[in-house]
């Protein structure tokens, strides 16, 4: 502990993306810019999401981390040691037990509460990139609130695929103001945006942080005609039995074998704990794996 | 009291704990919570002295309205955080009563980076949740606060995503008011 300041970075580095998460907090949606340290992983890797997580942490708080729903991968392991070394939090795999939870792509599928702070890994945070290449002009459509690209975006996916195709990072309109990336999480996730906790967003290569206070109006763009739709895999987890959870696909052989499974863990292997069994499933073991 | 004395005791802790209630009260506009850890000259109250220990750098310039720019005060908040004190155009922070905050004159941010705009720290006799309804992001239907007036607040709104921010500080207790919020 002594080797490192409390959460890692040094307390101006601190005080200055504190700021930028006020300002987050003040003008939801908005990207607000904000000077990225180098971190000890690389881009890519959640260096926004670390930052603002070192940014948010107390002793106190007990800390979560989801790559995609797992606890248990490369990155959320090493994100999660990392705090436990720098930031000497508590840790837990249990949703309802954490106070931050930084997330890559997810947001867990138990109801997040008001004590609760999920903070989100972004890749790239402007929803315009990929449609206008140009920061200038990006930043000058989101001044004039100029977002029909967008919606030409998803008239040509309803033009080519006969549906908006576009599956993750889905475009959302908040406060009928600003249009956000929600970083790609599935849109299965986007009617949960609106909730009782604080959303951070941070972007570490991009440099930009953004945020959702509680109960923000977020609204996934759409038509009238063409309403959205919050999809999953048709089909319920294999080892849990949950029709409601959001699946991953898994190919279990080189025979066209495939099962699907909760992609939030700590939700899968509550509901085994439980008693639940899938079609595949076989009944919870401490340790099994 | 020396100006030397009245900061953190332990930097990196208490201005983390100082932080997660300023953002709590950002986030959810008429939540009031309570801070601890400064002992700032008078008349600064406890609360706008821990948010000037947690938010306040030499990259942030901070406007003191007249009673509150004494030597004390100047002292005390260029030891403890080096801020340069400057014309209410250039804050980023304003301090001091609500009644002498030349409001007109602190940068609103532009249309392409409205988070260039001054957060207002406003020292209040009284602070509670008995007062304006608030509606608005951070509020589920309706909150209310003791604001000191409400027409003010009302077309700081309308410039949205324009405006200034609020922090509203008694003695060791603050709250906020983001511009997003709608007071009625």
């Amino acid at each position: 502990m002594s080797d490192y300041n409390f959460a890692y970075l040094d307390e101006q580095t601190k005080r200055m993306i504190r700021r930028a998460i006020l300002k987050g907090l003040a003008i939801p949606g908005y990207q607000v810019p904000f000077a990225s340290r180098e971190m000890p992983m690389p881009y890519g890797w959640g260096t926004g999401g670390v930052q603002v997580s070192a940014a948010v942490l107390t002793p106190d708080d007990t800390f979560k981390v989801i790559d995609q729903g797992a606890d248990d991968t490369t990155n959320a392991v090493s994100i999660r040691r990392f705090f436990q070394k720098t930031a000497d939090v508590a840790v837990t795999e249990a949703t309802a037990e954490a106070s931050v939870i930084q997330t890559r792509h997810r947001i867990p599928e138990e109801q997040m509460n008001a004590g609760q702070i999920l903070v989100y890994q972004v890749p790239i945070p402007e929803p315009l990139r990929f449609l206008e290449p140009s920061e200038v002009e990006t930043r000058k459509m989101h001044a004039l609130e100029e977002y029909g690209l967008m919606h030409v975006k998803l008239y040509e996916d309803i033009s080519q695929h006969g549906a908006i195709a576009t599956a993750y990072a889905y475009p959302v309109k908040v406060e009928d103001r600003y249009v956000m990336d929600p970083s790609p999480i599935p849109k299965f996730d986007n009617p949960k945006l609106s909730m009782p906790a604080i959303q951070l967003f941070g972007a570490g290569r991009e440099q930009r942080i953004y945020a959702l206070p509680p109960f923000t109006k977020v609204v996934s763009l759409d038509f009238d005609d063409y309403p959205f739709e919050a999809t999953k895999a048709d089909h319920a987890c294999d080892l849990c039995g949950s029709t409601e959870s959001y699946l991953d696909e898994l190919i279990v052989d080189d025979a066209g074998g495939r099962m699907f499974m909760c992609s939030d863990t700590d939700y899968c292997t509550s509901r085994r704990k439980a008693g639940h069994i899938g079609a595949q499933g076989v009944p919870y073991e401490e340790d099994a794996a | 009291m020396h100006a030397l004395e009245g900061g953190f005791a332990n930097a990196p802790i208490d201005a983390a704990h100082a932080f997660r209630a300023v953002m709590n009260v950002t986030a959810r506009p008429g939540v009031i919570e309570a801070v601890q850890g400064a002992t700032p000259p008078a008349p600064l109250s406890i609360a706008a002295g821990v948010v000037v220990l947690t938010l306040c750098d030499p990259e942030t310039p901070i406007f003191l309205t007249p009673r509150y720019d004494t030597p004390a005060v100047r002292d005390w908040i260029a030891f403890h955080t080096g801020a340069p004190i400057c014309a209410p155009a250039d804050a980023a922070f304003a301090l001091g009563e609500w009644d002498q905050m030349p409001v007109g004159e602190f940068p609103l941010g532009t249309s392409e980076y409205p988070d260039r705009s001054t957060t207002l720290i406003v020292e209040l006799p009284e602070l509670s949740t008995d007062g304006a309804t608030l509606r608005g992001p951070g509020i589920e239907h309706t909150a209310t606060l003791s604001l000191p007036e409400i027409e003010t607040f009302q077309s700081n709104a309308q410039h949205f995503p324009r405006g200034l921010d609020f922090l509203f500080t008694c003695a060791d207790r603050l709250a906020g008011l983001p511009r997003t919020t709608k007071v009625s």
